[in-house]
């Protein structure tokens, strides 16, 4: 019979978020193995360029910079979709672990006490940086922030904190299984034991049986047909909790376009660019961005920008070109030394991809999809809903810190804050778990899977006669033209009709390779219906969200709508569905009652409820959902909270 | 008038008894900034769905697409056809294990070799959750990244002449990575440490001096500066000279 392999944590995938949240648990004194697609150096958090927020306030323009008003733009830069008492734990965790990464060996730019040279909102500036705090981490500006808080190591900054944690992880002699793919997870009703993985090398499959499961796979931006993400960045993990039946995923609607792919090849130049003085100019190569936002200008949050930028490109302002109408990223006056230390990435990209010189030429530059803020609902801990034992992390969860809009820098941060402060309850709580294993269901979930792919290889079922690249790629058009930047009631009404259409023929795929070891078509025949599943959440999740807040912005429903609308979507796919069942939970305790973002100008619907009715409903609806009660109680993390009396009765 | 381009690719699965190794040519059109990450994603889509190869990030960033490109190792998908003749001659890495087709297993290659060099700081400090981060100057942090830049590619491997007779040899990347620690006041490793890890024939001294790590690293690491600053460098310990602490603040680079 297949293989079993036995651990206390098993991590699914090796970014940032699972091999931090692989380091608590071992601390805790569990035997943690980590699966990865590829080899761990090469997860997708290897390509973040910009930084990583945390209010150390080291520099000038840090200066007076505090956790609170960290949490304050997350909040904001969430359109208050978000679970403040999460952006809390963040943005109080995050200097921290920042910290804890320059003593593993990350190479932060630091601090240059005396007169510096920046370009703030167009203008060249010298600024005093404090002598005092020399040698500590600098930061850059970045969008939607009140200070700099961006800490960044030039603009590798992804790679240089994987290679550290890396590091660590392999200090501490933690395994990690490459090219394995989790395709199931291994389940019985109440509590998740594990998955059925499969070998990309062999094709093989083999049960991993833990007490705790940790999904830490990235985002789904793949579903898109423009997107900034590493092809491998394909929703596996999150399509595994969604095949059980009982976790939902939140906020699948909300999905990130980045102001700043480049056209062609969509390969993303950090908003680094522009935090560091870069300029968006249009086709007569005019500075637009003031026009629309006079006081964040190129600096307001991703999703404000976006759209902006499309606006300005709608009203015949964009650059035309073979592979689509673009505008431009102006980087020329930020010189030779600045783009070939601080940018060198930008620049070869730009050298590699486009053959622009950034130093002399304008880069081409449009919105792409970039960033998934929904993923596997999961309570402040990393515990997903529904299902006991399984954890997420990083993008692949809706922790949920960024509601409907996150903040460049806040994601990469997240991963490391939400691998230690996740990965250490996760790793307490597995600690106290007994280790019991069925294995006759694992071999049950094992052979379900083996049928799956002999039918999948023998020929599929019935008549089959579908092209997996042809499904996929007619699925990821329907997003990128019906889900995108813009959305309306009918088009989104159509995407869900033809997604469904797409996932009906995906059960009946034929293969045009016998080849049955590591075949990649088989790999991509195997994940094609889960993605389905996303997209399908995403285009309904979209449908219904009848209300404009942060990156899901409707036309026919153009203002934010606090009254009916301050709530979390979540989408579950019950066993043989062929689309998603749709609920609604309240956001989170608001600290915050929501307000204006200052930048977006976009009108508010306001709340009918008072906050305290609102607050009074969370943790009953929560529960209702298949939320588990955390390690400290609801609230805890917030400042001001203190009354909430009416939800402890629930 | 598009070229007409053919893929000749190295067609081989160890898994497979009845596989044999062996070239196929694949034929198609070039269109504008065709780069071989998009060439061969049209080749598994139109005429071989089971054509092995590695890409993550398509960006020049993650390392995972090294190959053997008209016999020089590079990275595939910032390499432009328009920049190759009309033939292009694909195979995989030498000096890693085969996976299939153009996919070699570097990722095992490269925790083996961390694990070899200690690729983690070595220190006695427990970090301090409470207190500001250490200092360090910035030019320091400057010379660490630049050896950190480092993406575990591996064409320095594939295109170094010792690395492909000598399964123990160390190979620039690995020298590059001690160098990087070498530099870095936070890792407490003595020089009497570094020499037992590097002043051996499967570190430094094995290296012929052909170069071609120098020459291949896509990432355009200084990797002549830093064979030679710890030739230099060990040759001190070995003569006495070298302060045990010589190795915190030193630069590799001029």
């Amino acid at each position: 019979m297949s293989e079993l392999i036995t651990t206390d944590v098993l991590v699914i995938g090796a970014g940032l978020a699972g091999e931090r949240a692989a380091i608590s648990a071992a601390a805790e004194g569990n035997d943690v193995v980590i699966l990865s697609l590829v080899p761990p150096r090469r997860s997708h958090s290897c390509a973040a360029q910009g930084g990583m927020q945390a209010a150390l306030g080291n520099c000038n323009k840090g200066a007076g910079d505090s956790e609170e008003l960290h949490w304050l733009d997350t909040v904001k830069g969430s359109d208050w979709g978000c679970d403040q008492e999460v952006a809390r734990i963040f943005a109080d965790t995050a200097p921290v672990a920042m910290r804890e990464m320059a003593h593993h060996g990350v190479p932060w730019t630091r601090v240059k006490g005396g007169p510096a040279d920046y370009f703030i909102k167009g203008k060249k500036v010298t600024l005093e940086e404090p002598r005092e705090n020399e040698g500590l981490i600098m930061h850059r500006d970045f969008g939607g922030v009140s200070r700099w808080r961006t800490c960044y190591t030039a603009d590798g900054t992804g790679h240089t904190v994987l290679y550290a944690m890396d590091n660590m992880v392999i200090e501490l002699g933690i395994s990690v299984h490459d090219r394995m793919e989790a395709i199931a997870l291994i389940h019985d009703g109440e509590k998740c034991h594990g998955a059925v993985v499969r070998c990309l090398r062999t094709g093989e499959l083999k049960n991993y049986v833990a007490k705790a499961t940790v999904i830490a796979t990235g985002g789904f931006g793949r579903v898109y047909k423009y997107s900034t993400n590493a092809i491998i960045n394909q929703g596996t993990g999150q399509s595994i909790a969604l095949d059980t039946g009982l976790v939902p995923l939140g906020n699948m609607e909300a999905v990130q376009f980045h102001p700043t792919g480049i056209v062609p090849t969509d390969i993303l130049v950090t908003e680094g660019c522009r935090g560091d003085g870069g300029l968006l100019l249009d086709v007569d190569e005019y500075r637009f961005m003031p026009d629309y936002e006079p006081d964040k200008q190129e600096l307001a949050s991703r999703d404000v920008v976006s759209r902006r930028m499309t606006e300005h490109i709608q009203k015949g302002k964009g650059v035309p070109s073979p592979d689509g109408e673009h505008l431009w990223l102006d980087l020329r006056h930020l010189g030779e030394d600045h783009l070939r230390t601080k940018l060198r990435e930008v620049y070869d990209i730009c050298m590699y991809f486009l053959g622009v010189n950034p130093i002399k030429e304008l880069v081409p530059v449009r919105p792409t999809q970039h960033y998934s803020m929904g993923g596997i609902r999961v309570n402040k801990d990393g515990h997903a809903y529904g299902l006991k034992g399984l954890w997420s992390v990083g993008e692949s969860a809706c922790w949920d810190m960024h509601g409907m809009n996150r903040l460049g820098g806040n994601s990469l941060a997240e991963t490391v804050v939400a691998g230690m402060f996740c990965g250490q309850r996760m790793g307490q709580w597995a600690k106290a778990q007994t280790h019991e294993v069925d294995k006759a269901l694992a071999d049950k979930a094992l052979n379900a899977q083996h049928e799956r792919i002999s039918s999948l290889i023998s020929g599929g079922i019935g008549e089959a006669n579908e092209n997996v690249d042809e499904l996929l790629i007619a699925a990821q058009e329907i997003l990128q033209d019906k889900v995108g930047i813009f959305r309306k009631g009918e088009e989104l009404e159509q995407a869900v009709v033809e997604l469904r259409e797409i996932y009906r023929r995906s059960g009946n795929l034929k293969m045009r390779s016998a080849f049955k070891g590591a075949n990649p078509e088989l790999a991509a025949a195997i994940r094609l219906p889960g993605m389905l599943k996303l997209a399908l959440c995403v285009a309904k999740g979209a449908l219904l969200r009848t209300e404009s807040r942060g990156g899901h912005s409707r036309e026919d429903y153009p203002e934010r709508n606090d009254r009916d609308w301050l709530k979390r979507t979540l989408a579950r796919w019950p066993i043989g569905a062929d689309e998603p069942d749709i609920s609604y939970e309240p956001v989170g305790l608001l600290e915050s009652p929501p307000g204006q973002r200052g930048y977006g100008g976009a009108e508010n619907i306001a709340m009918e409820q008072s906050v305290e009715d609102y607050n009074a409903t969370v943790e009953s609806e929560w529960i209702k959902q298949g939320w588990h009660p955390t390690a400290t109680p609801l609230g805890t993390e917030l400042k001001e909270m203190v009354e909430y009396a009416s939800t402890k009765k629930s | 008038m598009a070229r007409q381009l053919t893929l000749r690719i190295f067609r081989y699965d160890p898994l497979d008894p009845e596989s044999k190794p062996c070239f196929v040519d694949y034929e198609m059109e070039e269109t504008p900034r065709l780069n071989l990450f998009v060439a061969l994603h049209r080749i598994r889509e139109n005429q071989a769905p089971d054509l092995q190869f590695d890409f993550v990030c398509r960006a020049g960033v993650c390392g995972s697409c090294g190959m053997m490109i008209n016999g020089r190792p590079t990275l595939a998908c910032r390499t432009l056809t328009a920049e190759l003749p009309e033939l292009i001659t694909l195979a995989p890495m030498p000096a890693f294990k085969l996976i299939g087709d153009l996919s070699v297993d570097t990722g095992t290659w490269f925790r083996g070799m961390s694990e070899r060099v200690e690729s983690w700081i070595h220190t006695q400090k427990e970090f301090d959750p409470t207190a500001e981060e250490e200092r360090m100057d910035d030019e320091t942090a400057e010379k660490i990244y630049e050896l950190d830049r480092c993406i575990e590619c591996g064409c320095c491997v594939a295109g170094c002449a010792t690395a492909n007779i000598r399964e123990d040899f160390l190979g620039a990347t690995a020298l590059n990575r001690i160098g990087r620690f070498m530099i870095d006041p936070r890792d407490e490793r003595s020089s009497e440490d570094w020499f037992e890890l590097v002043s051996t024939d499967e570190g430094v001294f094995g290296c012929m001096g052909l170069m071609g790590c120098d020459d291949v690293c896509p990432k355009e690491l200084p990797l002549l500066d830093v064979f030679a600053y710890m030739r230099r460098r060990m040759s001190q310990v070995a003569a006495g000279k070298a302060k045990p602490d010589a190795g915190t603040s030193l630069p590799v680079i001029s």
